[in-house]
Parts: structure tokens; sequence; C-alpha cells
């Protein structure tokens, strides 16, 4: 624990977890891509896993494994080849509002203030006005950026933009938020300020998260549970979980658990890039 | 010194930014110069007065033909058919266009014929136009219907295909229909470039109009301007081709607010 005393989260104990069904299920799932040329591609093959209800799961793996794939065909953005996804139990069949998405890019409507932004899911389920704005009143107070809802994107930093699309997504009250990369644009300062802000802000929502990243320590500050996935084709490689208690701040980079894990998946990717080597 | 020399410097370095004032003054150098050369030349008895007018002449003509009410009708005449077109126009297109850049299937049906169309000139139809037509107001407005529409339904198509897909995926995550993607994805994101189209081709309609009117008209600017080179009166053609132009700059500065009002966040 760091010398600052910090808001206690309200997190159940990881052993609760076990009791408690899967929100996420990928059941055997494969993709495959057709070459203009006419090759096959495959980005994921027979990849199964499950990530239990209200768990932060971490996706890492090198370029080309497949992991953002695997976000948008949990988000229903695409279709898989073969094999089957469930979130909540129902099986993924589009996209739906009770996936909410963050984006590596920049994806906030440009034309639409912070507050609008975060009232667009909001209004596409035609939610009385009232609850529409204490909604929005209290995502934008859980992101710190209350004195900026009637700013536009392009007025805002890169971690700002991220940080309303977080709120965006968490508004509309979904089963699982997705996000993929969301601070890998961010220069490393930012990036740090946004992993604590969003364990501060899942520590209260307790959302189902699956983040994907290549970065092994945002992965290990993150992480309930990590997913190591290898390439050529995508699969899953190992699944580790991450005992360091909560909360974390930044200072646990320096904890022997820490760098043995990151000494562990470094293992892991390198294994991976001499096999294609 | 050492300041003006540094904006000499500015001004021969790429890509910098001047101060205001000096880049309206070199806009109104321009100008200067070209009426300075124009004023030397036909006061200067350089070019015979038949062919070209000095500017008092052509101001005199614009007080003479405001005075007697043929300038006002014919501006008006002309006004009244490069709207009727280009709204006619931009009505169909706007929403035909974001479809096709929108929808595939919309897109591969109208794409083939309209890249056709496209580059046929549109000068080659007016006599085609007389023929089915006649010579009245719907003759001029088909010439610019025809003249704008399938550059702006290519145009706009161009548009809503540049939207970010990133854009439509994160609505969809949102809990947004097809319809929703289209009402307020698409729609909102093509809106500058739309208005930027509607800038362009805007301009494209006076020069259609002239060129309809020349040819086939009993009332509009180009009408009095080949009138006017029958009877030799230089000064009312000159006359015609600057409100011409001042109609094209005023429309256009119209379309530059109307773009910094309702779509200001793309500025």
């Amino acid at each position: 624990m760091g010398a600052v005393a910090k808001k206690p989260y309200i997190m159940p104990p990881l052993s609760a977890y076990a009791e408690v069904a899967a929100r996420l299920k990928v059941d055997n799932v494969s993709l495959r891509y057709q070459s203009p040329k006419g090759e096959t591609f495959t980005a994921l093959d027979r990849v199964s896993f499950e990530v239990p209800d209200q768990q932060f799961a971490v996706i890492v793996g090198p370029s080309g494994c497949g992991k953002s794939s695997l976000l948008y065909l949990t988000a229903g953005l695409a279709e898989p080849s073969d094999g089957d996804i469930y979130v909540g139990g129902q099986k993924v069949n589009g996209p739906g509002a009770d996936r909410g998405m963050v984006f590596q890019g920049y994806t906030l409507f440009p034309w639409l203030t912070v507050r609008q932004n975060i009232e667009f899911g909001l209004k596409r389920r035609k939610l009385p006005s009232n609850e529409i704005r204490t909604i929005v009143e209290f995502y934008l107070n859980e992101v710190g950026l209350a004195k900026f809802a009637e700013h536009y994107p392009k007025q805002l930093s890169g971690g700002m933009m991220q940080r309303v699309a977080i709120a965006r997504a968490l508004a509309n009250d979904p089963q699982i938020l997705l996000m993929d990369e969301p601070f890998g644009a961010l220069d490393s300062q930012t990036r740090l300020q946004m992993q604590q802000l969003l364990l501060q802000v899942w520590g209260n929502s307790k959302k189902t998260v699956v983040f994907v990243t290549h970065d092994i320590d945002e992965a290990i500050l993150l992480a309930d549970r990590i997913y190591v996935m290898g390439a050529r084709p995508g699969h899953i490689k190992e699944i580790l979980d991450v005992p360091i208690e909560r909360p974390r701040n930044l200072d646990v980079v320096m904890e022997p658990e820490f760098i043995r894990m990151k000494r562990h998946i470094l293992g892991l990717l390198h294994d991976d890039l001499a096999e294609v080597h | 010194m050492a300041t003006q020399k540094n904006w000499v410097q500015r001004c021969l370095t790429p890509k910098v930014e001047l101060p205001r004032k000096l880049v309206l003054s070199a806009g109104m150098l321009c100008w200067l110069l070209v009426l300075g050369l124009w004023a030397g030349f036909s006061y200067g008895g350089v070019v015979p007065s038949m062919f070209l007018p000095t500017p008092g002449d052509v101001l005199a003509a614009g007080v003479r033909l405001t005075h007697d009410g043929t300038l006002g009708k014919h501006v008006l005449a002309s006004l009244e058919v490069v709207l009727i077109g280009f709204v006619v126009s931009s009505v169909v297109s706007v929403p035909l266009g974001l479809l096709m850049g929108s929808f595939r299937i919309v897109q591969a049906f109208l794409e083939p014929l309209v890249n056709f169309i496209r580059y046929l000139p549109v000068t080659s139809f007016v006599p085609l136009f007389i023929l089915w037509i006649g010579i009245g107001l719907e003759q001029r407005v088909a010439v610019i219907i025809f003249g704008v529409f399938f550059q702006q339904l290519v145009m706009i198509a161009d548009v809503s295909k540049g939207v970010q897909k990133d854009l439509i995926n994160a609505s969809y995550t949102l809990g947004a229909s097809r319809r929703d993607v289209v009402m307020h994805v698409l729609g909102p994101a093509s809106l500058p470039g739309i208005l930027d189209t509607l800038r362009v081709t805007m301009g494209w309609a006076w020069t259609y109009l002239v060129v309809a009117e020349l040819v086939a008209a009993s009332s509009g600017l180009g009408y009095i301007s080949l009138k006017a080179m029958r009877g030799f009166q230089v000064d009312v053609i000159f006359l015609a081709i600057a409100i011409i132009g001042l109609l094209g700059l005023i429309t256009d500065q119209l379309f530059r607010l109307l773009r910094l009002r309702i779509a200001a966040w793309a500025q």
C-alpha cells in the first residue's frame, strides 16, 4: 500500500469469482480471412476462454495475434468463421448496447459536445430526459470532466477524449466493457493517469472488463487475470491470475511479484517471436 | 530595419503565416494592379473603346440600366433560374449521394451510369433540351440540373464514404440501429463536406446558367450580354460579367457563413 490513503475500492474478494457464472464465454472461435489472391489467413484458431463476472481481464499479445479481432467479435462488429461467443449467457449476434466498447482511435462524435456524446446511447434507448441528465452528470464526475461538459472533442486532449469515451460506454450500463488498446495513443504520463482513473472507475462500477493491450506493465497493473496470446494463427498461450492485491497504485511495478510476472510474460511472448523467425 | 528584413524573410519562407494586415494588403494590391492596368489601357487609348470600355463607361452603364429597371429584371431572372436549378438538384443529390456513399448496393447500381453521364459535356445537351423543352425557363433550369446534379452526387457520395468506420462501429456499440447510423452518424459527419460540395457546385451552376442564357433565352445576364455584343455595347458585357462575379462571390460567402454556423465543430 502506498503512503497516501486512497479511497477504498468496493470489490468482492477474488475467491468470489469462482461462484459467479461466466460473463463472457468464447467457445472454440476461429476467424479466417480470404485474401484477394484467394489465400486463407487464419487470424484466430479455435480460441476458447471464459471471463467471470466483474473481473478485469486483460488480453496481451504481439501485434497480429488477433487480440483486437476478439474484441470486435465480442462486440458483434464482426462474425467468427467458427464457434460462438456468449455474453451473459446470450449468444452474440450483431452489435448491441449491452457490450460497450472503447476504441484505440478517437471515436467521439466531433459534432457533439462531451455531454451529448455521453447522451448518445441513452437517447437511442429513449430514456426520459431527467434520467439521462442524472446518468450523464454521474459519469461526467466519475471521469472528472464535469467542467468540460459543453466542450467539443477538438477542444480536448487525447486523454480527456478517452475519458469521455469510457464515460460514454459506461453510461449505457453495459454487461461488459471492451477496451481495445484505449491508451495506446497517449503519452506515457497521461497513460499512467488514465490507468489509475480506469481502476478507480472500474472499482466503483464493478463492470466486467476485457482490455486488450500489448503493454505488459499495463496488463499486470490492471488485470485480475491475464490472457497471453500468441500469433500465426492467434491462440491463447497461457492464462495467468495476478495475485497482487488491490487497490494497486503505480508502485506495484517495483514489487517482486510484478517483476516475476513480467519476466514470465516476456518469456512467453519471446518464445512466440522465436517460433516465427 | 531589423523587423523589415524579418518580414521579407517571412514572406520568402514557405508556409509561414503572415500578419492579417499584410495578407489583406496583398489581396488589395492585386486588385488595384488589375484595375490600374485596365484603366491605363482604356483611358490611355491603347485599346480602342469598342473592345475595351473604360471603368467609367461600365459604371455609367450600370447606373443607366439600374435606372431604367432592365438590370434588376435580368438579375432577378438569372437568380431565379440558378436557384431553382440548384435547389432542385441539391434536394435530390444530397440524400441520394449519402445513400450512394453509405450503401454499397446503391453505389453499385448508380455508379456505372453516373460516371458515364458525368463526363458528357453539358453544352452538348443544350440543343436536345431546346428540342424537348423549348426555350423557356425550364430549359435553362434543365441545363443547370444536368450540369450540377451528377457531379454533386459523386462528390457527396465520396464525402459519406470518407466517414471514419470507427465512428459507425462506436455508434453500434452504443446501441444505434442502422437507421440511427444513417441519421445520427453519417448525416452529421458528412455535413461539412456536403456544404463544401454545395459551395463548389454553386459556382458551376452560375457557369451553366450563362451557357444556357447565351444559347436560348429572352432574359437574364447572359442574354443581355449577347444582346450587347450585337449592338457593340462592350460596357454592358463588362457590366454583366462583373455582376455575375459579384453574385458568385456573395453566394460563396453565404455558404461560408452557413458552414461556420451549422458546422462550427469542423473548423
